[in-house]
């Protein structure tokens, strides 16, 4: 087969995968099978396609093959079970799902990607199977992202079916206080993917933008389906104003530069405008105050809104971690808020928060502690403690890059 | 990787013709479909060429001409912007458009440049070959 074919194959397969699970999971009410049939009508197409062509709706064929397939196994199966025979009769007479109105599609992707992050499954598994059924993503792409061998993604992908069949968990999207109960798993899944891209990079490099793409994707798709959830919303605008600064943040040789560091030109205009609209949206929408992922875009919006540093709004910032804290009750939270009282009224304010943290157990391992502490101190001009808090900022990263960056700063207050 | 999609312009989107009724209601829910699939970043459709105008660069004159413009095939009539994974995602995007014209029409796919987001991207086997590290967004704020 010729690579332009493979590659139409591939794009088709990203496309139609997701509404073709979807729909046969309706059908079949088993996720397992249900991908083993679009798996199965995908074989089909690589066999067929390179000699006949790509046909004018590769989703109806898709979808006709992998019916086709459902019908014969159900009819074929040696214990031939009544619901079985039952199913093949409705599959038979069910109209085509791929001329079905677009709300159909749209509830079977919802139920699929609560399928996906339902809470008996590990967080792992939650993110495996909605990048392979959701994001269309191979296995292989999915090892790779995660540095994991493939071999481990495929397991995980297969047990993660089995628990869900095992646990009868219904292809449903929940309402009312469930919906309520089971959004955050979704919304976490996919913050999650995003993260990995974004700040949790392998050793030399400090973005995987590809996943960011992948999880933008997800959000931006959810936000769709589920119009009237302001944390959906609020997700979305995180995510496309977090986005909208991916390429500032790599400097020469893929070093990480600092916001305040960052060449704002090249941040994304296109990306900040659809956040800003996103966060109006989770505003609008929020009864009460905000959620936890509006407040973190609310934060991501007043930097995107200052065209320099010295513009940003740090009284406002302040507000909304003020906010949040509320909300999470995490040290980790409490220490960037702190940062920013350190930029709305003084180091010394700062300092004073930063040193309440000190015996945080959260905190015991985390470099960002000793890193804002030592920011905090230059800046009043206790250089020496400075420098010792730099050093062992230094010696709690496992990231290279950030251990190197830390011990220029070191170096600089030594020196200067 | 970003595209922006253009549907070229027709005689009829020139003089001004609106679609119709059924047109536009399969646009609409193309423009859903893609919504819904989380690729459709942007989209406009624009006005005629005899309510733009051009202006003129040569050396450091400027020199304004108002429209319309003759070279009906090369002027666009809509666009959109969409985020794919590839050029064949992209491409079969635009084979699910409703035809957007009464009389044959060109639809020009074209990549946008962002080619500093991903510099030297990692190859998977220089991702496989670094241990793994975590890392945060050193003093970031948030």
């Amino acid at each position: 087969m010729d690579a332009t074919t493979r590659a139409t194959i591939d794009a088709v397969w990203r496309i139609e995968s997701p509404r073709l699970v979807g729909a046969l999971t309706r059908m079949t009410r088993d996720v397992g099978l249900a991908e083993d049939l679009a798996q199965d009508a995908l074989v089909v197409a690589l066999e067929r396609w390179p000699r006949s062509g790509v046909p004018e709706s590769p989703g109806a064929w898709l979808m006709a093959t992998a019916k086709h397939r459902a019908i014969d196994l159900f009819r074929r199966g040696e214990t031939l079970q009544a619901k079985q025979e039952q199913l093949a009769r409705e599959l038979e007479a069910a109209e085509d799902p791929t001329a079905t109105a677009v709300e159909q599609t749209g509830e079977d992707l919802l139920g699929l990607i609560f399928m996906c992050c339902h809470p008996v499954l590990a967080i792992e598994a939650r993110v495996a199977l909605t990048l392979r059924l959701l994001g269309g993503l191979t296995s292989d792409a999915i090892a790779r992202a995660f540095l994991t061998p493939r071999a481990t993604v495929q397991q995980r992908i297969a047990r993660a079916k089995r628990t869900l069949g095992a646990a009868r968990v219904p292809f449903e999207v929940p309402a009312g206080e469930q919906l309520a109960e089971r959004l955050p798993a979704v919304l976490g899944v996919i913050y999650l993917v995003f993260n990995e891209g974004y700040a949790a990079s392998s050793g030399e490099h400090w973005t995987r933008p590809e996943l960011c793409e992948d999880a933008l994707r997800l959000a931006r798709m959810l936000a769709e389906l589920m119009p009237r959830e302001p944390e959906v919303h609020g997700l979305a605008a995180l995510l496309e104003l977090q986005a909208s600064r991916l390429r500032a943040r790599r400097g020469p040789g893929g070093a990480p530069v600092l916001l305040t560091d960052q060449d704002r030109s090249r941040w994304d205009l296109l990306l900040i405008g659809r956040g800003l609209r996103a966060l109006d949206r989770a505003e609008a929408l929020s009864r009460g105050g905000l959620g936890p992922y509006a407040l973190q875009a609310a934060i991501a919006a007043c930097h995107a809104r200052a065209r320099t540093p010295q513009d940003t709004d740090w009284e406002r910032i302040v507000a909304l971690y003020d906010a949040l804290s509320a909300l999470t009750a995490s040290p980790v939270v409490e220490l960037n808020r702190a940062v920013a009282v350190a930029m709305a009224s003084g180091p010394a304010a700062g300092l004073e928060l930063v040193d309440a943290l000190a015996d945080a157990r959260e905190l015991t391992a985390y470099h960002l502690l000793p890193s804002v502490r030592a920011d905090l101190l230059a800046r009043l001009g206790r250089r020496e403690e400075a420098y010792a808090e730099l050093t062992r900022a230094a010696g709690m990263t496992a990231n290279e890059r950030e251990r190197r960056l830390l011990l220029e700063r070191a170096a600089g207050l030594a020196g200067g | 990787m970003r595209f922006m999609v253009m549907v070229k312009a027709t005689a009829e989107s020139e003089a001004g013709v609106m679609p119709r009724q059924e047109l536009l209601a399969a646009m609409g829910a193309y423009n859903e479909e893609l919504a819904n699939a989380g690729v459709l970043l942007a989209g406009e459709g624009l006005q005629p060429s005899s309510k733009g105008a051009r202006v003129r660069f040569a050396g450091d004159r400027r020199t304004v001409v108002d429209g319309p413009f003759a070279e009906t095939k090369e002027l666009i009539a809509g666009f959109w912007i969409l985020q794919c994974k590839s050029l064949e995602e992209c491409v079969e995007w635009v084979k699910r458009c409703p035809n957007p014209m009464e009389s044959d029409s060109d639809v020009e796919i074209r990549q946008v440049f962002e080619a500093d987001d991903f510099g030297d991207e990692l190859t998977p086997e220089l991702r496989e070959q670094e241990a793994r590290l975590r890392a945060r967004a050193a003093g970031e704020p948030q």
